[in-house]
């Protein structure tokens, strides 16, 4: 590809986007360093607390990305009534709130859950879930679905001629995955372990609620409790440049670690498996469809379910929060999507420069950002300018459109680097370049990614608490931090309720977005 | 449903910006308390019937949160008044030389003395384990008889919430040096410790544990708003911590004279009335008309535990050290 000769000029607005990401990640931790009175130290105790971190981390995302695959590879094969309704449920637990999504859970798999009901029936005593396998459980029902979806977009990729030349040769299901699909795993696993990793170092409301104790302490909960408890700038400052370094590292052993795809063009037709039509494999296939079904829809339907009787009686307030939710939700996707775009296409103008890696690990940076880090490091730059109360809402779009950013980035990626190789030396040809080169090759490709990236985006959006929590004016408060505001005034019910509402104004913002990069899209 | 919901938001973001001739009192205080079901919305209508002025809210996360953001803005903050830190951080706050002496001479209606200089208390509670009737019908005793029974409890994580800093000093100050081996005879009770009261509670409430680390006037709610009398606060015989919540005037405030009316209207009859049923805590000073009815069911704990400001500072360190080392096996 080096002989088509991209000026770097075109990578301009890719490279801002990144910019913007540093000041906003490494920035904002800056801030904080620079405002810290003495310089942070690591005590034991957060040395076990990294080890814990580390360890919880790489099980989850071990175990998600293992058992995506065979998932995956049973939605990309099958077609079968809900299929499409199902994969849109696929990403629901990811952008639930954490405290909504662990009640669902409980409601399963808890003392008082549905399991432990079942067991009870034969006189055995109930799931013990509290501990590090609570733990991974939770992350695994979070970002199983996510890795279902990384890997089912690459497999869908695969140009459908490839499959009927394996038929033609006579394949059977092994050498498929031999020839076509292995190679297509390396090129994806990676990645996609490497994001729910790193989002699995962050997220500490899981780990703390779930982990039974102290023992379960991540450096996100260390972070807290040097803002909170000791109030150390320098100490927050730096367990979150231990993240950051973290986070990091795992992005270029990823790099390293991925073969990138040299598969040839196809004819974007539908693709038809002649590999997997036997019995056993069918069998196989319902068996993990369903089982994963059932892993991620049994919680979702019990916050449904508790949330019913809640949905009737919401107040004035939580409508009006439902609002501006929906509204920074949507500023927060087109401002994910132009980022995460333009990132993606500066990648791919400078794929084998040292650069384009450079860009991508910076994409990953934000899931790997501290919420409190950044929030109080845009209050430390703000203040002094403008009450930063007066921008709590579209900060919230900002900051949430950067914490997608990896998630959308992870999508766009490979989908214009298989783009541009299938269509590029064409469009080289007939010197389309710019914006016709945007409009008539790439886009119309991206549809199905960038739909799903968008929806991801407006979903996250919604679900989260994000830096609001910092500085919301009262009367501006989102959904989730409205829902957080009921529970803290012992509204559970109306919680409940709204809880329900979130889940459906996240699931039906998704479904728009991803439906509408699908739309006409046979396969 | 879509549009009016876009709608609502739209009017909501619109209708922030309001002309202001009226001088601004704003009172910095945690997100609960100016919440639409906390006191805040109530408090600002009485007040603004009697000052002539424009009373703002400015929300921050819960009472630790609050001092942090009050550090970070230092001296150049535009709040008057800080509502919502409590007795524990009382030092800290104080530390910071922010705040300004009240020069309040109030009668106020507490189970222990109180003449700090700075700050001024507007409502306050005992911490105590909550639990549900129907699924515990002996409840423990003491501490010490919680540890011993097999009944399992949700606590809050002290380095994330103020309830759980509470019970360290509760069992730093009712067990002493019998505290960490209390700590270890407690570990196998605890089901999970939580960032936050809000997610403790809620899990207590969906059974996942028989008893909650919460304060004595949490069945209250369950009684009043949802007629449910099931809910009760277990007495402990060795006491029970208080948590007091307390406000005070910021040295820099450009509104000094606003910042002593609203401080004296907080422990008048108007405010303090607004308290028991919205921030669900004992008023400060009693209202004319009593408690409201149901508060006479709740228990009153034999002795009220509490560390003076600079001792509760002096005493976490160690008691978390404590917490920590028996938990962490």
């Amino acid at each position: 590809m080096a002989e088509r000769a991209q000026p770097v000029t075109r990578a301009w607005p890719g490279i801002g986007a990144a910019a913007l990401v540093v000041a906003l990640t490494l920035g904002s931790l800056a801030a904080v360093a620079l405002r810290a009175e003495s310089p942070g130290r690591f005590a034991a105790a957060d040395w076990a607390a990294l080890r814990f971190t580390l360890w919880q981390a790489l099980l989850s995302a071990l175990i998600s990305v293992t058992l995506a695959v065979p998932v995956a590879r049973g939605l990309a094969r099958r077609r079968f009534a809900g299929r499409g309704l199902l994969i849109s449920l696929l990403g629901a637990p990811f952008i639930l709130p954490t405290i909504v999504a662990v009640l669902g859970l409980l409601a399963v798999f808890g003392r008082n859950g549905l399991i432990s009901d079942v067991l009870g029936w034969f006189g055995l005593p109930p799931v013990q879930i509290y501990g590090l396998h609570g733990v991974v459980l939770a992350h695994v029902f979070f970002n199983l679905p996510l890795a279902t979806r990384l890997i089912l977009q690459a497999w869908l990729a695969i140009p459908s001629e490839q499959f009927r030349l394996a038929a033609t040769l006579g394949f059977d299901a092994r050498d498929v995955a031999r020839v076509l699909e292995r190679p297509m795993l390396r090129d994806v696993l990676p990645g996609a372990f490497m994001v729910i990793f790193v989002i699995c170092i962050t997220s500490f409301a899981v780990a703390l609620a779930l982990g039974g104790g102290p023992k379960a302490t991540t450096i996100e909960l260390a972070i807290y409790q040097a803002f909170r408890f000791e109030f150390d700038l320098g100490k927050a400052a730096l367990l979150a440049l231990v993240q950051f370094a973290i986070c990091a590292a795992a992005a270029l052993a990823m790099l390293r670690l991925r073969v990138p795809l040299a598969h040839t063009a196809g004819l974007d037709r539908p693709v038809q498996r002649w590999d997997a039509a036997g019995g056993r494999q069918r069998a196989a296939d319902a068996v993990w469809i369903g089982l994963a079904g059932a892993f991620l829809l049994a919680p979702l339907s019990m916050i449904v379910l508790r949330g019913l009787p809640g949905l009737a009686s919401l107040s004035a307030p939580v409508i009006a929060a439902a609002g501006r939710s929906v509204l920074v939700a949507l500023g927060s996707t087109v401002l994910a999507v132009g980022l995460s775009l333009s990132m993606a296409l500066a990648i791919e103008t400078l794929r084998g420069r040292r650069l384009a890696g450079v860009l991508e690990t910076v994409g990953y940076l934000a899931i790997a950002a501290s919420p409190l880090v950044i929030g109080t490091g845009l209050f430390i730059v703000l203040f002094p300018m403008v009450d930063p109360t007066r921008l709590a809402l579209p900060l919230t779009a900002l900051v949430n459109a950067v914490m997608a950013l990896p998630f959308a980035l992870r999508i766009l990626v490979p989908a214009v680097a298989r783009t541009e190789r299938q269509f590029g030396r064409l469009a080289d040809s007939l010197a389309l370049t710019g914006w016709p080169r945007l409009r008539h090759v790439l886009l119309p490709r991206l549809r199905r990614p960038l739909g799903f990236a968008a929806g991801l985006a407006a979903a996250m959006s919604m679900g989260d608490l994000g830096v609001i929590a910092l500085f919301a004016a009262p009367g501006e408060a989102t959904l989730p931090l409205q829902l957080y505001r009921l529970m803290a005034t012992y509204r559970m019910e109306a919680a409940a309720g709204a809880a329900l509402l979130l889940l459906g104004l996240s699931l039906g913002l998704f479904w728009l977005f991803d439906r509408g990069g699908r739309m006409n899209a046979a396969t | 449903m879509k549009q009016p919901i876009l709608f609502a938001g739209l009017m909501a973001l619109a209708t922030s910006a309001v002309a202001q001739d009226r001088p601004v009192l704003t009172v910095m205080t945690y997100d609960s308390f100016v919440s639409d079901w906390g006191p805040g919305p109530a408090v600002e209508k009485a007040f603004e019937k009697v000052c002539d002025c424009d009373l703002q809210f400015v929300g921050a996360g819960d009472g630790a949160a609050l001092l942090a953001r009050l550090r970070l803005e230092g001296a150049r903050s535009e709040a008057d008044v800080v509502l919502g830190l409590d007795s524990n951080l009382m030092a800290a706050a104080s530390d910071t030389g922010l705040f300004a002496e009240h020069g309040i001479k109030a009668q106020l209606d507490l189970p222990v003395a109180w003449n700090d200089t700075q700050f001024l208390p507007f409502d306050w509670g005992y911490f105590a384990f909550v639990y549900d009737r129907k699924t515990v019908s002996d409840p423990p005793k003491s501490m010490q008889e919680l540890a011993d029974s097999g009944l399992k409890i949700v606590i809050e994580d002290p380095r994330s919430s103020t309830p759980g800093l509470g019970l360290l000093l509760w069992v730093d100050a009712a067990y002493g040096d019998g505290a960490p081996m209390l700590w270890q005879e407690l570990a196998d009770n605890i089901v999970t410790v939580t960032k936050g009261w809000s997610e403790a509670y809620g899990l207590f409430l969906d059974g996942e544990a028989d008893m909650v680390l919460s304060y004595t006037t949490s069945p209250a709610y369950h009684l009043i708003a949802e007629g449910d009398d099931s809910k009760a606060a277990a007495a402990f015989e060795e006491g029970h911590y208080m948590q007091i919540e307390v406000a005070g005037k910021l040295a820099a405030s450009d509104q000094p004279e606003l910042a002593d009316q609203f401080l004296r209207f907080m422990l008048s009859e108007a405010f303090q009335s607004i308290i028991p049923t919205t921030n669900w805590m004992y008023p400060a000073v009693m209202p004319e008309g009593g408690l409201p009815e149901g508060f006479e069911t709740l228990i009153t704990p034999a002795k009220a535990l509490i560390y003076p400001p600079q001792e509760a500072a002096q005493r976490r360190d160690g008691a978390l050290e404590t917490w920590l080392n028996a938990l962490s096996r």
